[in-house]
């Protein structure tokens, strides 16, 4: 056993992410205004202007353009940061793609915010998973103590010379950025050491040799460039792994692509994303300490790249699986964890139910009680064999109210 | 002392090889801006999206000589708000020996229009960078439609000169007043004269004043404009003689009108040679000719009037 030294602290989400801004100091960060993730800035510019660090802040003028010098400081050879929130993501979207295909291993800390309209300012994942597909990689957190962890796994996992894409660290705008929680904080020592330097090979500024960034390409190379990213995302999931487990002997806290809570010899299995899984963990520990029933919980922690056989390993024994979305992609059929999810069981050829929810648009509260119902439902779902509805709402007003 | 002959045997740091059109103003631009560089210095060339950026890096040739950056259409300002920041940080911390200068191209629509809040909001943040506009006065890469840039009466692909239009209803937007009330230090409006003194001796102050400077330089597009290339340079003329463009530039507030014509021409001399403006010139439309005449007028006694 080794005797892991930290320091106890109490944060906010945000604070958690500022905190690890400043202990990696990194160079650059543009950034604009945006409810829950303004915070971040907030909290950097007071460290800057204490002399703190020596990350040079941009007062950008919209998001659009907080990526846009995110991307050129990066392409510069500057370890750039910004953080962001909901619509100010959706302004960046065209720069999120840049980012990627430049292959600029930037870190965005992302507080997940329902997009617009009506305009709401509560958690929901419909920013980041709308940017699914950009080429970034995505690690999602249930609590503040995850966030701050994967926030100091960023760098080192986008700077790996196989990987070199950009990495979104998101976190549940509210429920854990406003929501202050006891942390362990990693000393500022360690996580120089951890994070290290960034000593880019091409990039602008470089004297020994000139660089083009951002090239128009016809077809003839397109194609390639795509081919290139999707390796780069494959390479990601070692890394991934692999700079998880140098942050295990750092702190000893564990990470994965995903957590299971109580799967060794679950029946019945929730999938989720998020701070939602502390509310699911409960009503797990209820039923299981009243009824006995075995159900249990995957809580995906990277989304992109996407875990699939890992995923599937872990659900072949279940008999049924809820996987639950907290954003709509309006196909009419499922969302976008839900249909990632289900393609992946259908891969391994897992036999297993499943059914898709949706959760918490737009920060809707979700209760143990409504956790307590899908595992229900999901027993009667193995027994039947028959889904009513392929996809169905949780704590809906019309539901309620019908149900009241 | 400016030495015509000197400058132009300096070496060229836009490459031949490029896909811009014979008799295009903007590659005149980008070769007298970037001239304009002290041999020794290095740069970073930011370019917006457009004409010059799919034709002069084009995968996997570039036409730079310096490390160049392309981004989108409407990021020019940022991007190298970005690179700038970059270099400043990593020279406090003795990264980067070397001096780097900052310069980025964007055409009329990446500048006046998608591209105006990105601009805007890198010179007032006062990154010490120049922002050149290549002035052709519309979107020439999509096929000549219309911007804020493009002057009333203009045929264009989207204010087409029709049975019951005469093109663009507006006059165009005045870019290079509107960044002068950013109070940067330094603000220039040139075209191509003679032997480009205007243009490289502005060139020059920008990127050597420190802080943000702003230049905008008309530059003529053979397609969008229908007339011959070899006519680029007496275009370039006309639109100086006839105040259409005058040449003047904002030094630290100070307004300063570069060249005044003895005899100032009428726009006529100007808008001729243009396919452009062909439908002015048909019986019965004289009268566009002369708002349009009235229009520069108004602005020529206005610019005057600011440089006194």
């Amino acid at each position: 056993m080794i005797k892991i030294m930290a320091i106890r602290e109490r944060l906010s989400g945000n604070e958690a992410v500022a905190y690890a801004i400043k202990q990696i100091n990194p160079d650059v960060m543009p950034a604009f205004p945006i409810t829950p993730s303004t915070e971040i800035p907030q909290y950097v510019a007071n460290y800057i202007a204490n002399g703190e660090i020596d990350t040079e802040f941009i007062h950008v003028e919209s998001e659009h353009s907080a990526m846009s010098a995110t991307v050129g400081a990066s392409a510069a050879g500057a370890r750039a940061v910004t953080a962001t929130s909901s619509c100010g993501m959706a302004l960046m979207w065209e720069e999120l793609y840049v980012a990627a295909s430049n292959r600029l291993p930037i870190v965005l800390a992302l507080v997940n915010r329902a997009l617009s309209g009506p305009i709401n300012i509560n958690a929901d994942h419909s920013d980041s998973m709308g940017a699914r597909d950009s080429g970034w990689i995505q690690i999602y957190a249930e609590s503040n103590q995850e966030v701050y962890d994967n926030f100091l796994q960023a760098y080192p996992i986008a700077e790996n010379e196989k990987v070199h894409l950009p990495v979104m660290v998101c976190q549940d705008g509210f429920i854990t950025s406003h929501g202050v929680e006891n942390i362990y904080l990693v000393e500022d020592e360690k996580v120089k050491d951890f994070v290290g330097e960034y000593n880019p090979k091409h990039y602008l500024l470089n004297t020994e040799e000139k660089l083009a960034v951002g090239p128009y390409a016809v077809s003839c190379y397109y194609m390639e460039t795509k081919r290139g990213q999707r390796q780069a995302m494959i390479e990601a999931r070692q890394v991934i792994l692999d700079v998880a487990a140098r942050f295990e002997k750092m702190t000893g806290r564990k990470y994965g692509f995903f957590e299971e809570y109580q799967m060794e010899d679950a029946e019945y299995a929730v999938v989720l994303i998020g701070s939602a899984a502390g509310t699911c963990k409960a009503a797990i520990d209820h039923i299981r300490s009243t009824s006995g029933k075995k159900v249990g919980l995957i809580k995906i922690r990277v989304f992109r790249p996407f875990p699939e056989e890992e995923l599937a390993k872990a659900l072949s024994k279940v008999k049924a699986v809820a996987i639950m979305d907290r954003s709509e992609m309006f196909s009419a059929t499922s969302g976008p964890l839900g249909a990632e999810v289900r393609a992946a069981m259908y891969q391994a050829r897992c036999t297993a139910d499943t059914v898709n929810y949706f959760y918490g648009l737009g920060g809707r509260d979700i209760t143990v009680p409504d956790f307590e119902q899908v595992y229900d439902k999901l027993e009667t779902l193995a027994e039947t064999h028959t889904i009513m509805d392929m996809y169905t709402y949780i704590g809906l007003r019309d539901q309620q109210t019908k149900e009241d | 002392m400016y030495d015509f002959k000197e400058v132009m045997s300096k070496p060229e740091r836009l490459a031949p090889g490029h896909r811009m059109c014979a008799g295009c103003g903007g590659t005149v631009t980008v070769r007298t801006v970037l001239r304009a560089l002290e041999e020794g210095d290095k740069a970073v060339i930011g370019n917006a999206t457009g004409c010059l950026e799919v034709s002069s890096f084009m995968y996997p040739y570039t036409s730079y000589e310096d490390s160049y950056i392309h981004n989108a259409f409407e990021n020019a300002g940022a991007t190298l708000s970005g690179v700038e920041t970059a270099y400043n940080v990593l020279k406090k911390k003795g990264k980067i020996k070397d001096t780097f200068k900052f310069i980025t191209f964007g055409g009329d629509g990446g500048t006046y229009d998608i591209g105006f809040q990105s601009l805007s909001g890198a010179m007032e943040r006062g990154h010490d960078m120049v922002y050149v506009c290549y002035d052709n006065g519309a979107y020439m890469n999509t096929g000549t439609q219309r911007s804020s840039a493009t002057p009333q009466y203009a045929d264009t692909t989207t204010t087409p000169a029709g049975k019951v239009s005469n093109g663009k209803i507006q006059v165009r937007k005045d870019l290079t007043a509107i960044i002068a009330d950013h109070h940067v230090p330094y603000v220039g409006q040139s075209t191509f004269t003679t032997n480009f003194k205007d243009l490289y001796t502005k060139a020059q102050t920008a990127i050597y004043t420190p802080g943000p400077a702003f230049l905008n330089v008309l530059s003529p597009c053979p397609r969008g404009w229908g007339y011959e290339p070899s006519e680029l340079m007496n275009i370039c003329k006309m639109a100086v003689e006839t105040c259409y463009w005058p040449l003047f530039e904002v030094v630290d507030g100070k307004w300063i009108l570069s060249y005044e014509p003895k005899e100032k021409l009428p726009i006529e001399e100007f808008l001729r040679p243009q396919k452009r403006f062909k439908h002015l010139f048909k019986k019965g439309n004289e009268e566009l000719l002369a708002l349009f005449q009235a229009e520069v007028d108004k602005r020529w006694e206005e610019l005057r009037e600011r440089c006194r």
